[in-house]
């Protein structure tokens, strides 16, 4: 019987950690499948993040290192730097890399090292219970935000893609979202872009994916996926805010 | 038996480069030695001072706060370390830029317009070895050729020009 | 002979940068401060020219995460910095230690706490061996006291390191960093040390993904592992102490100092010697482990033990426990940037000898 659909070679088969709805399945498996069609994992290693996907060494098939909170691009420098010839990706969550780690997140962009980055941006903090993130939208209720973000008190979220395309470092910045197949295979191609930048050596590449959180949202999977199209494609649009190529994601 | 040496004077004057050269005639000598700068806002154009230490046996604290021989480049300098010279020891000061003369009986002073003479002589920022020169002769610490061989390691030999004016200033100062 | 080795006049913090370039550090990551920085400026010229990395991260953080990657993936890397910036530094040598991941630190030591001063300062002995991150563990900490011993001692904590796979720490001060002294570079070495049990290097197929990991949320594991470490610390402590003993066989007063102090202590039992008191100097060049059996050695026919530091105490507690305060232990110490001069610890001495 003609296989039609399996897992890649690159994700391992182990039992998932993730919430039901959760979208962090969707992207691990968008990058194992780049690395697979690209033939990377022997010479890839991973860097994770704190947070939701903390664990993500268990899933990614190929050499990971569990980085401290917010500084896997620090981490993915120090790997890329001395082994230039290897593949290097951060995963990393908005918690992560847009409130305690942008300090790493701005300058490993503005030397634009040779790394690919994937950034999930599900507004709010998974792992710790749901807390208000760099990304919550205003009004948006979370532990810290009882009573809504107040932009008064708790001041604007980061649109970090935009942010970072003025950075001459930068080869590629670029959103986008998980909630549907046609984004499904939008967010694949970007993510596929950023690996074939790395081999190229064009710089650093991010790839936002605007992702879910049911649990800590108080959705059902489909509500959040929901939510996600109508309240945070609005105020963080899709889109390629930055490409040194010039080239369309087809 | 060890010497201690303590330069001292405004950052610019070469206090630095004086004791990185008599560190150096240590070296070429085959003696222990330490060179201690001071170091941070100091360097700046404030006051600046070196801590060199000359022996046979290995050194052990570098920092010089009682000097066998002082070289003070300026008045704050001379009033600072001028009673921390150690009885029998030597003073040498730049007259041109220190006013006071030294009431003390039990040390040797000896004074030289040595700024002055660097200008006179085309040798701006030469002060400091023609010093230098003046140390050589009284204590007999170094010998010419030794001071010469250390300036030639010090001094890259792309600044010929620069070599030659420390040979100049050195030997102005042996003979006054 | 010591007069056929060919001698150089380097500054300590230079003298390093080269030893560490010799010993095959290929990758160093620092930020600058005062007064390590000709450290750093020693690398910027000469790691591009021997095909090392040098790289100015954007912070502390930074570069110490950076070492984390690079020392993760198997090569030799190091940072240095001085005091504050080591204080930034813990999370991330935490993570070393938890990770089991060898790499080298460097902390031109400078007076604190808070941004302090930029003269030289042993303040930091307590962080360095009892507080150098949160968490259960040990770094391993060697105190040079000349420029010698700094370029010495990197090949030595590279190799130890790699061998008990944990962070170590050249502990120095400003007075080591900015003097020059002579000094003889050693040969180049690489490491005898394989990492192809560990290293997250990419795995070629060959073998099962390595992760470098801290991370155990169950208490169990997590307990299994620090007490394994532990394990490995006993046997860090067995065998590699070291220290030097002078003037100890008959020693009726034992001084008791490292780094910079131990050469301000060295002169001051001269002087003492001179004038007829029976001074000895312990000097650790291992602070962790601390050199125990040693001390014990060197205090022997010592009536009385003098602690000598530039700080307000710190390692006087290590001096108190291994001798089990079986004697009276004295201090004497300037601190905030301040150096003791040999007169003063002289003194010191004579009035210690007064009571013996």
């Amino acid at each position: 019987m003609a296989v039609v659909f399996e897992r890649p070679k690159s994700l391992l088969d182990v039992p998932t950690h993730y919430c039901p709805g959760c979208t962090h399945g969707i992207v691990h498996r968008i990058i194992c499948e780049v690395i697979d069609e690209m033939g990377l994992e022997g010479d890839t290693v991973g860097v994770v993040p704190v947070g939701c996907s903390v664990m993500a060494y268990d899933y990614f098939g190929c050499d990971v290192i569990e980085a401290p909170h917010g500084r896997a691009p620090a981490v993915a420098t120090g790997v890329k730097r001395a082994n230039p010839e290897k593949t290097v990706f951060t995963y990393q969550g908005d918690g992560d890399l847009a409130a305690i780690g942008t300090c790493e997140t701005v300058h490993s962009a503005a030397r634009g090292e040779n790394i690919v980055v994937v950034f999930i941006n599900n507004t709010i903090y998974g792992m710790t219970g749901g807390q208000m993130a760099p990304t919550t939208i205003p009004g948006q209720i979370t532990q810290t935000t009882p009573y809504g973000r107040d932009v008064k008190t708790a001041g604007y979220p980061v649109r970090m893609c935009e942010m970072l395309s003025t950075l001459d470092g930068v080869a590629l910045a670029q959103r986008v979202s998980v909630d549907s197949v046609p984004h499904i295979r939008e967010a694949k191609k970007a993510i596929r872009k950023a690996f074939e930048n790395e081999k190229e050596k064009r710089g650093f590449s991010i790839i936002e994916v605007l992702s879910t959180c049911p649990t800590n949202w108080g959705l059902t999977p489909l509500e959040a996926i929901k939510r996600l199209q109508d309240e945070m494609i609005p105020y963080y649009p899709l889109g390629v805010y930055k490409d040194i190529t010039g080239e369309e994601t087809k | 038996m060890t010497t201690e040496i303590l330069l001292a004077g405004f950052g610019g004057q070469g206090v630095l480069f004086a004791g990185k050269i008599l560190a150096y005639c240590a070296l070429t000598d085959g003696k222990e030695l330490s060179w201690l700068p001071s170091y941070g806002p100091e360097m700046r154009g404030g006051t600046a001072n070196c801590s060199v230490c000359v022996s046979d046996e290995p050194i052990g604290s570098p920092l010089v706060t009682a000097p066998d021989i002082l070289v003070a480049m300026n008045q704050p300098s001379f009033d600072k370390f001028i009673n921390a010279v150690k009885p029998n020891g030597f003073a040498f000061i730049d007259s041109s830029l220190v006013e006071s003369k030294c009431e003390r009986k039990d040390i040797s002073c000896y004074y030289l317009p040595s700024t002055s003479m660097a200008n006179e002589n085309g040798l701006q920022g030469g002060s400091n070895m023609i010093l230098l020169g003046k140390i050589i002769k009284e204590t007999k610490i170094f010998t010419l050729d030794t001071v010469k061989k250390a300036i030639e390691k010090v001094v890259p030999p792309t600044k010929e020009k620069l070599i030659k004016n420390n040979f100049k200033a050195i030997e102005l100062g042996m003979n006054e | 002979m010591l007069e056929k080795i060919e001698r150089n006049l380097m500054k300590g913090n230079e003298a390093l940068a080269e030893s560490a370039i010799r010993a095959d550090c290929k990758c160093f990551f620092g930020y600058p401060i005062t007064p390590q920085t000709e450290l750093a400026a020693y690398m910027a010229k000469r790691m591009p020219k021997v095909n090392g990395v040098f790289l100015q991260a954007e912070s502390e953080i930074a570069a110490i995460n950076m070492v984390l990657g690079a020392a993760s993936t198997g090569v030799r890397a190091m940072t240095s910095s001085s005091s504050p910036g080591i204080s930034l530094k813990s999370e991330g040598i935490s993570y070393l230690a938890a990770s089991d991941v060898p790499a080298l630190i460097v902390n031109v030591q400078r007076g604190g706490p808070g941004l302090g001063g930029i003269q030289p300062s042993q303040a930091d002995y307590w962080q360095a061996t009892r507080a150098m991150g949160h968490g259960d563990f040990h770094i391993l900490v060697f105190a040079p006291a000349s420029v010698q011993e700094m370029v010495d001692m990197v090949p030595k904590a590279f190799d130890t390191a790699e061998k008990y796979r944990m962070p170590a720490m050249l502990l120095a001060d400003g007075l080591l960093g900015q003097m020059m002294e002579p000094v003889s570079l050693p040969e180049p070495s690489k490491s005898k040390c394989d990492k192809s049990g560990w290293a997250a290097d990419g795995h070629k197929f060959k073998r099962p993904h390595h992760i470098i990991n801290s991370l155990y949320l169950q208490p169990d594991d997590l307990e299994k592992l620090v007490v394994e470490r532990f394990k490995r610390y006993e046997t860090v402590k067995a065998n590699e102490t070291d220290a030097e003993l002078y003037l100890t066989e008959d020693c009726d007063i034992l001084l008791c100092a490292y780094g910079a102090s131990a050469r301000v202590a060295k002169t001051a039992v001269n002087m003492a010697r001179k004038i007829g008191i029976k001074a000895g100097l312990f000097r650790p060049k291992t602070l962790y482990p601390f050199p125990v059996n040693e001390l014990n050695e060197a205090a022997k026919t010592a009536k009385c033990l003098l602690d000598v530091e530039m700080s307000m105490g710190q390692m006087i507690d290590d001096v108190k426990l291994a001798i089990n305060c079986s004697k009276p232990v004295h201090f004497y110490g300037r601190t905030g940037g301040a150096i003791p001069v040999p007169a003063d610890v002289l003194e010191k001495i004579k009035t210690l000898g007064g009571e013996l």
